[in-house]
């Protein structure tokens, strides 16, 4: 890592800004606001993951002290709040739209998934909404439940919508299915694999919360609301709630604390509280309790998957049939027909020249909490399955797991998958040898000696990963079913005195986006990092954008140069009136305008003060001020890649596999900041150990209750859990973007799964083992291979 | 309602409260001490830990009563004026944030954990923070702050 810094440019680590309201308790997060008249939203919520609701009661609950409202589904349906809204339109191989389940924000007639909401109380006070919450009486009539991917959709399965027969939304199909059959023909060898990509709860730590604000007199509403992109939303809040026109919304999210994608959704609940604050024309603020955090945040993953790989003698791939049953939850969530689709088996190529590829996939509904994004969103599902394969074919082939890779990788760019997606630049080998290097590679046969002196299993695996970042360009997601708009905007005001205000439609949750915007702002200008303030989250503020997901900062930064582009450039013809030279000899270095034809310069803040002055310049032919907007639709996306080498050792005695070594070498483009990317891997690198040894949503097969609904239950990492990471960049620079940047969000969370399976696989000397590698898995394993 | 007297942050203060009522909604909604944040609902998380006369504890384990009479410090009250305290700084240099929810939490423990180990080592660290969840940073700047916020502390002391 490069020295830390308080004030910097491009590339270094600065320190960052906004971490002075954070460490000294002064942040603002939604929960934190109270407003005048304000009232306490609790919802009723499902005990069952199947019924139909017979009744309600809410005589007694009504009576409860404090108790100003209470709202039942049918009641929000009849005063005309719709079903949630779609956020992208798929349509199955056969040219028909995805048959959608009616998701309503408060359950009407039936419920699908245990803690499924089905009334909501508003009172003066959280516990007097709470205390009647528990006394609203619902009787539900019971109905089977469903869990199992292959059980909903077998005949006669319980079903969870009329008129969707065998729970199937959709069967979606890319690529060349004829190519792969002649590519099967042709081979001379093929592995076969069956997996399940565990389900997990994002659980980030800040719970979701809303707090409304209406004025019936100018039917004016506002939202502050945690969340990843607050300006998208107006647009789903003003339709929903009826609202005249999008001038009459305001949505505010302020700090936000961790998304991870479980805050991109736009969520039942929070229509609910909106609509109520409408109709009773008081605040009313919600804020989820953990054990609805985990009961109702869109999960994440949850694929049952099998795929074929075709090979020639030596190992080179030559085709991959895949199909998959993606778990969509009750109901379809967001973005999750596009998660599932075109986030995932896009990416199936990974790192590898693979002639042909077809890959199925049928979205399947289950008595489960909505599936929707979740850090990598798709891409960690698609890499995990492609590393596996890797590491079975080198097993099949007889050939080392990086050797396999070397045979196989893609070595010229840009290169055209057969999957639509034409990746950027790229250097996989010398990727895959920076992250061997850091790892010690060769060293490791005499660590698993020396651990089997212990008696302990030691394993190594890698990982080479490659995604799809900063989503564009628009013209081609609305071709797939979205609706376009994949561009992000910044706005740059350069204030009389010469400070500067930096506006983005881009939300941070973490990321850092103050610092990182200031750092490129300031280095353009030549100004210091505290004259910059940057401005998020606020639509009264911002115009336009997309919000945060997908790494798309190198979007939003792009957008950022481009008004620091016109800016300079305005400077340039302004300077050049008050030095009285050819604008063609007016440069700009370091903050300074100077001109060869002139013993004068010029600062950067003098120049915005004539600017605003408008005195020395015509303003016929320049008009006064100092403001540039810019909205950059990417080119491409960006494909970031990488080497993650993950070294276990397993105590056979307990079953407890231990994470003794990782290592990544990550190809961002170039970095930003180092400090905030190195964070960004960690947490990444967590997430994914944590996927592949700990965490798995678990429902029971039974009768569909969460078993894993708290911190006591739900596999967590915690602080004693991790090793210390060795990483290192290995950047190929994209040309996508004037920054050269490609994206760090999810890398960890997509490489490091299949590089921790990989390696206790090679451990246990097994072809898989499904995540998660619990304790109690592994020593089942253990015992039944020590009696065989 | 029970009328409640604690020093909080160095200043006494009057709370009314439910019997019921968690010490750490006494902070939150009574004082406006926003800081402690709730990040779980089963005292697992720690994002709500504060110092209850000198020791970390998570306030959504305490009623308002149980704290009477005790001297509470907060997130609000560990830096001297402008200047932060030496844990804080660490954890703004080492980028032990990213959301920054848990912070408040794990700042407060983090200089329980020194005021009891002096200057731990990285297991320590790591083992001591085990009630303390964050889902951005992997712990691993967290822990890096820790370790030389201890240091500071040793300094200054």
């Amino acid at each position: 890592m490069n020295e830390t810094v308080s004030n910097g440019k491009f590339g270094q680590s600065v320190k960052r800004v906004e971490d002075a309201r954070l460490i000294t308790g002064r942040g603002r997060f939604v929960d934190d606001l109270v407003f005048p008249g304000q009232t306490h939203a609790a919802f009723v919520r499902s005990p069952y993951a199947h019924a139909a609701i017979a009744g309600i009661d809410l005589e007694s609950a009504r009576n409860m002290p404090g108790v100003i409202r209470i709202f039942t589904g049918r009641e929000l349906a009849d005063a005309g709040l719709p079903p949630l809204p779609s956020g992208w339109n798929l349509s199955s191989v056969d040219g028909t739209p995805a048959r959608v389940g009616l998701h309503h924000a408060l359950a009407v007639d039936a419920i699908r998934f245990v803690g499924e909401p089905v009334a909501l109380v508003i009172a003066e006070t959280r516990d007097q909404a709470r205390d009647a919450a528990d006394a609203v009486l619902v009787e539900y009539q019971e109905l089977p439940t469903v869990v199992d991917l292959a059980a909903a959709i077998a005949d006669g399965a319980p079903q969870l919508h009329d008129g969707i027969a065998q729970n199937r939304a959709f069967e979606w199909e890319i690529g060349g299915s004829a190519e792969v059959d002649a590519a099967f023909a042709a081979a001379t060898r093929r592995v076969t694999l069956s997996l399940r990509n565990n389900r997990l709860i994002p659980n980030a730590i800040e719970p979701r919360a809303i707090n409304v604000q209406w004025s019936a007199f100018d039917q004016a509403m506002t939202i502050y609301l945690t969340h990843q992109n607050p300006i998208g939303m107006r647009g789903f809040f003003a339709i929903m709630l009826g609202l005249p026109s999008e001038n009459n919304l305001r949505v505010v999210s302020p700090d936000v604390g961790g998304g991870f994608g479980s805050k991109a959704p736009a969520y039942a609940e929070e229509f609910a509280v909106a609509f109520a604050a409408k109709m009773l024309d008081r605040p009313v603020k919600w804020t989820a309790e953990r054990s609805e955090s985990f009961l109702t945040d869109a999960h994440g993953r949850d694929h049952l998957t099998t795929a074929e790989l075709a090979m020639d003698d030596d190992g080179r791939f030559l085709g991959l049939r895949v199909h998959t049953l993606a778990n969509l939850g009750a109901y379809i969530s967001t973005s999750n027909a596009l998660v599932v689709s075109y986030m995932y088996a896009t990416m199936l190529s990974g790192q590898y020249a693979i002639p042909a590829i077809h890959a199925r996939v049928e979205g399947v509904y289950t008595n489960t909490c909505p599936v929707d994004a979740y850090r990598g969103a798709g891409r960690p599902e698609a890499a995990y399955l492609i590393e596996r394969l890797a590491n079975i074919a080198a097993r099949e082939i007889g050939v080392d797991q990086a050797e396999i890779r070397r045979r196989n990788f893609i070595r010229q760019f840009p290169y055209q998958t057969p999957l639509i997606y034409c990746y950027d630049s790229g250097d996989y080998e010398g990727c895959l040898d920076a992250a061997l290097g850091l790892a010690d590679y060769p060293g490791f046969a005499a660590r698993k000696a020396e651990s089997q002196a212990r008696g302990k299993l030691r394993g190594i695996g890698l990982s080479a990963y490659v995604e799809a970042c900063g989503i564009g360009p628009s013209k081609l997601l609305a071709s797939l079913g979205g609706g376009g708009a994949m561009w992000e905007s910044c706005e740059i005001r350069v204030q009389p005195g010469g400070s500067i205000e930096v506006l983005t439609g881009a939300h941070n949750h973490g990321q850092g986006h103050q610092t990182v915007y200031a750092q490129i702002v300031s280095e353009r200008f030549g100004v210091p990092m505290d004259s910059i303030n940057v401005v998020q989250g606020d639509t009264n503020r911002i115009q336009a954008g997309t919000g945060t997901y997908g790494s798309r900062a190198s979007v939003g930064l792009s957008a950022a140069v481009h008004s620091c582009d016109k800016i300079v450039a305005k400077g340039r013809a302004i300077v050049a009136h008050m030095l009285e030279v050819d604008l063609a000899d007016v440069v700009f270095a370091d903050g300074i305008y100077s001109s060869a034809a002139s013993n004068r310069t010029v600062t950067f803040v003098e120049m915005a003060q004539a600017a605003h002055g408008a005195a020395s310049f015509p303003t016929d032919q320049i008009e006064p001020g100092l403001v540039a907007t810019s909205f950059f639709d990417p080119p491409n996306f960006t494909y970031p890649a990488g080497v993650h080498v993950c070294e276990v050792e397993i105590d056979p005695e307990t079953g407890v596999v231990e994470v003794v070594a990782f290592n990544a070498a990550d190809d961002f483009g170039n970095v930003a900041n180092p400090l905030i990317v190195e964070g960004q891997v960690h947490g990444g690198v967590t997430q994914g150990i944590a996927q592949a040894l700990w965490e798995n949503a678990l429902y029971d097969p039974d009768n569909a209750q969460l078993m894993t609904a708290s911190y006591m239950d739900y596999g967590m990492p915690r602080a004693d859990s991790l090793p210390e990471f060795g990483l290192c960049f290995w950047p190929s620079p994209t040309p996508v973007n004037p920054l050269g940047m490609k994206g760090c969000g999810e890398a960890g969370a997509i490489g490091a799964p299949p590089a921790v399976i990989n390696a206790v696989c090679d451990a246990l000397g097994m072809d898989h083992i499904d995540m998660p590698a619990s304790p109690e898995k592994i020593w089942q394993l253990c015992r039944t291979r020590e009696v065989s | 309602m029970s009328r409640i007297e604690l020093r909080v942050n160095g200043r006494d203060v009057e709370v009314e409260a439910d019997g019921r009522t968690l010490l750490t909604h006494a902070l939150r909604d009574h004082l406006r001490l926003t800081g402690t944040h709730i990040g779980c609902d089963t005292s697992q998380c720690g994002s709500c830990t504060v110092h209850v006369d000198g020791k970390a504890v998570k306030s959504c384990t305490m009623l308002a009563v149980q704290a009477a009479g005790c001297d509470i410090l907060t997130i609000e009250g560990l830096a001297n004026g402008r200047e932060l305290h030496p844990m804080q700084a660490a954890f703004n240099d080492f980028h032990g944030l990213q959301c920054g929810f848990c912070t408040p939490g794990m700042i407060m423990m983090a200089v329980d954990i020194v005021n009891r180990h002096g200057r731990p080592d990285e297991a320590t660290v790591r083992a001591e923070l085990e009630g303390n969840l964050c889902r951005c940073t992997g712990y691993h700047n967290i822990i890096k702050a820790v370790c030389a916020g201890a240091e500071r502390m040793g300094e200054v002391a």
